[in-house]
C-alpha cells in the first residue's frame, strides 16, 4: 500500500516532471495567469532570449492593477501606467496569449476570473506574478504566487523550479456564530501565528467551519495565506467544489466532466497522512477581527483593546504610524473611508453581505464608501440582483472591477492621516496610499462601520 | 546575470522586524517596464518626506549609509507582495546583501534568482550585528557564497545556509531557465502522460 499523502502532497507528486538531486523539482504548471504589473519584464527576456511563449493555451492574461474603475472607455490618465497597460496589449498580440481587456464580459482581477471562467479546478498547478494566487488553493489546486523572473520561466517552459514544503494544517473546528464569516476565520489565524508563521509551509485548512463555507469564503481564506507568510493554502474539493464549477464556462462538460469529478474525488489528503504542524482554532468562539496595526497579524477581536507597547517596538512603531492609543478598543474609532473590494472580498457573496446591512441605510455622511466589484460579471450580476441600487441610495460610491484601493496604483487611494476600513489584505504602511491608515475588516464590519461612520460591530445589524 | 563569490562590504542597520515588499519600493513605483532605476525609490516613503526632501532619521540618509553594501534588517524581511522590484531596487540603490533570522520565501526566492543574498543568522547574531553597528558607523563584514561563511569583525565565521543548485547558479553567473530548459523532452512526455487539459485559448 502507498505511504498516506496530504492533499498538497498529491498535487506536487503528480506535477514533478524532474526532480534530481542537488537540484529543486521541475515542476509543471497547469494555468499560469498574467497581468500589467509583473509582467513587462518577463516578456522583455524572452524577446532577448528570442523565444515565445510555450503554452499560450495555458495561459490567461488581464489588466487589473492600473485601471481605472471610473469611465473605463476614457484614456488612463497616468502616462506610466497607460504605457504598462498598452504594454501588456503589445505583448499579449506578440505572443499569442488571451487577453480580458477592459470592457471584456470577463475582466476583472486576476484572482476573481480564472475562477469564475472555471480555469481554477482541483488538483492542478496555478501560478501568477502575485502573491495572492494562494486565493485558487480552495479549490484544492496547488496555487502560488511568483516573481517576474519566474514568470519568465513559466512562459517559455510551463514549468517552475521549486522546492517542496513542508505541510501545516490549519484546523477550524466548530461551527461560527452568526455574523463571522471568512473574512474573521482568516484574521483570526493570522493573528495567531504571525505574518511569518507560515514561512516554508503549505496551509491545509480543515474543518467544519471550513467545510461549511462557500467557495468564495474560502477563497477568502486562501487568498491571505500568504499574509500569513505561506506561499499557498490549499482545501479539498468537495460537493460544493464541484457544484460551483459544474456550469462554468470553460469546465469539462459530460463524461469528461464525470471523469474530472471522480479524479478529483480522490484528491483530499488520505486518512493516517501526517503535516509537519497543526494549529487548530475554535471558531464557534471567535468575533468579528479587525487590524488596529501596520500588518495583517496585528488583528484583534472588534470588542478587544488594541494592544499597549509594553516595551515591543514593532507595536510601537504600528501605534505611532497608526496614532492609535494602545489599550482602548478601535470600536467607535472615526473612520474617513469605508472599501468594499480587492481579491480578497470582492466577490457576489461579499456584497451581498454588505447590501444587506446598508439595505434601507446610508452611509455617515463625510465617509468615502468606496464599493468595487472583482470583475466585470460580478458587477452584472450585482447591477442585477438589485445590489449597485442598495449602494448607490445608500450613499456609496459603486464603481467598475479592478483592484482599486486595495493597492492604490489607479488614483483610487486614501489621502495621508485618512482612516479607513477595508476588505482587502494589507494593512502595510501606505498601501492604501501614502500615509493612509487601514483597518482590515469583514464586508459585514465595513458596511456597519460606513453606516455608523466609526468602527461598529456588524452583529448590532443581524 | 554577474557572477557572486565573496565580497567584504559595509553594513547598513535597519533595526526593524516584518519589513514588507510596500516598504521596500511601494506600488507606485512598480508601473515602471524596466528592471532599472528603482534604487533611487528604495523604502520610498521611509526615506523622504512629504515635500520630498530626505528624511534625516532614515539610515540611508545619514553618512554611515555611504558605500554601505549590507543590509542589516530584522525578522521575516520581505513578507507582502511577489514583486520582484523589492530586490531589483535593494541591487539598483547598491546593496548585495541582506542579513537577517528570517525572509519571506518569495522575497528570498526572488532575490537569488537576481545575485541579491539572502543572509539567514540566528537571532544572537543578529542582535551582536545590530550591537556592534549601534558602536562603530563602519562596520564591516564578509560574505563568501562558495563556503557559505558570513565573517564578523574579530574573525568569527558564521555559516548560513543556501540551496546548493541556487549556489552554483550564483557562483557561475548561470541561468536557471536553461537548466528548465534542458528537461524540454522530459517535459513534452509530462504533458502527453497529464489529464489536467485545459484551454484558455478556447
Amino acid at each position: 500500500m502507498t505511504r498516506p499523502r496530504t492533499l498538497y502532497e498529491k498535487v506536487w507528486d503528480s506535477h514533478v516532471v524532474v526532480h534530481e538531486d542537488d537540484a529543486p523539482a521541475v515542476l509543471y504548471i497547469d494555468l499560469h495567469l498574467v497581468h500589467e504589473v509583473t509582467s513587462p519584464q518577463a516578456f522583455q527576456g524572452l524577446r532577448d532570449r528570442g523565444i515565445g511563449v510555450r503554452r499560450p493555451d495555458r495561459t490567461l492574461a488581464t489588466m487589473d492593477h492600473s485601471i481605472p474603475t471610473r469611465d473605463q472607455t476614457l484614456p488612463i490618465l497616468d502616462p506610466i501606467a497607460a504605457k504598462q497597460v498598452e504594454q501588456l496589449r503589445i505583448n499579449c498580440r506578440e505572443f499569442g496569449i488571451p487577453l480580458k481587456d477592459v470592457g471584456d464580459e470577463s475582466q476583472g482581477i486576476v484572482h476573481v476570473i480564472g475562477p469564475e471562467l472555471g480555469l481554477t479546478r482541483p488538483g492542478i498547478t496555478v501560478v501568477c506574478g502575485d502573491s495572492h494566487t494562494s486565493t485558487h488553493g480552495a479549490f484544492g489546486a496547488l496555487a502560488f504566487g511568483i516573481g517576474t523572473t519566474e514568470v519568465e520561466h513559466v512562459l517559455a517552459t510551463q514549468c517552475l523550479l521549486q522546492q517542496k514544503s513542508r505541510t501545516c494544517e490549519v484546523r477550524f473546528s466548530g461551527r461560527p456564530q452568526a455574523g463571522i464569516v471568512a473574512k474573521d476565520l482568516i484574521l483570526a489565524l493570522i493573528a495567531r501565528i504571525g505574518v511569518g508563521g507560515g514561512t516554508g509551509h503549505v496551509l491545509e485548512y480543515t474543518g467544519q467551519a471550513i467545510r461549511s463555507l462557500s467557495m468564495e469564503g474560502r477563497m477568502t481564506v486562501c487568498n491571505m495565506s500568504i499574509e500569513g507568510g505561506a506561499r499557498a493554502g490549499i482545501i479539498a474539493p468537495d460537493d460544493t467544489t464541484y457544484e460551483y464549477l459544474a456550469d462554468k464556462p470553460t469546465s469539462p462538460r459530460n463524461a469528461e466532466w464525470d471523469a474530472s469529478v471522480r479524479r478529483w474525488r480522490t484528491l483530499p489528503t488520505d486518512k493516517g497522512a501526517v503535516y509537519d504542524r497543526t494549529v487548530t482554532i475554535d471558531a464557534s468562539e471567535l468575533e468579528p477581527m479587525i487590524t488596529w496595526g501596520t500588518n495583517p497579524g496585528m488583528g484583534v477581536r472588534v470588542s478587544e483593546p488594541v494592544p499597549e507597547p509594553n516595551g515591543h517596538a514593532g507595536v510601537r512603531k504600528a501605534l505611532q504610524y497608526m496614532q492609535l492609543e494602545g489599550g482602548k478598543p478601535l470600536i467607535g474609532q472615526p473612520v474617513d473611508v469605508v472599501f468594499i473590494g480587492s481579491c480578497t472580498n470582492s466577490r457576489i457573496t461579499d456584497l451581498r453581505e454588505a447590501a444587506s446591512l446598508l439595505e434601507g441605510r446610508k452611509v455617515k455622511p463625510g465617509v468615502w464608501m468606496l464599493v468595487v466589484p472583482g470583475s466585470e460579471k460580478v458587477r452584472a450580476q450585482a447591477v442585477a440582483e438589485g445590489l449597485a441600487d442598495i449602494f448607490r441610495q445608500a450613499g456609496a460610491d459603486w464603481r467598475d472591477a479592478g483592484c482599486s484601493m486595495c493597492i492604490a496604483m489607479n488614483g483610487d487611494q486614501l489621502a495621508g492621516g485618512q482612516y479607513c476600513v477595508s476588505t482587502s489584505n494589507r494593512n502595510f504602511e501606505g498601501r492604501q496610499g501614502k500615509g493612509g491608515r487601514t483597518f482590515l475588516a469583514s464586508p459585514l464590519t465595513a458596511a456597519a462601520t460606513a453606516i455608523e461612520g466609526k468602527v461598529a460591530d456588524p452583529r448590532a445589524y443581524l | 546575470m554577474q557572477p557572486v563569490n565573496a565580497f567584504r562590504g559595509k553594513v547598513v542597520p535597519l533595526p526593524t522586524s516584518d519589513v514588507d515588499t510596500d516598504q521596500i519600493i511601494p506600488a507606485r513605483f512598480l508601473k515602471t517596464i524596466e528592471k532599472l532605476g528603482l534604487g533611487e525609490n528604495l523604502f520610498n516613503d521611509w526615506r523622504y518626506l512629504a515635500d520630498g526632501s530626505p528624511n534625516p532619521d532614515f539610515v540611508l540618509n545619514q553618512p554611515r549609509a555611504n558605500g554601505g553594501s549590507i543590509l542589516l534588517a530584522g525578522d521575516n524581511f520581505g513578507c507582502g507582495s511577489s514583486r520582484e522590484h523589492a530586490p531589483w531596487a535593494l541591487l539598483g540603490y547598491g546593496f548585495k546583501a541582506v542579513i537577517s533570522t528570517s525572509f519571506a520565501d518569495i522575497f528570498r526566492n526572488n532575490s537569488l534568482k537576481n545575485g541579491l543574498l539572502p543572509i539567514i543568522v540566528d537571532e544572537d547574531t543578529l542582535q551582536q550585528l545590530f550591537d556592534r553597528a549601534a558602536r562603530d558607523d563602519s562596520l564591516e563584514v564578509t560574505i563568501d557564497l562558495r563556503s557559505r561563511t558570513l565573517t564578523l569583525p574579530g574573525g568569527r565565521r558564521v555559516s548560513f545556509p543556501v540551496d546548493s543548485f541556487s549556489r552554483q547558479c550564483l557562483l557561475e553567473g548561470g541561468d536557471q531557465l536553461s537548466y528548465i530548459q534542458q528537461k524540454m523532452d522530459a517535459i513534452v512526455d509530462y504533458e502527453a502522460g497529464s489529464a489536467n487539459a485545459l484551454d484558455t485559448l478556447a
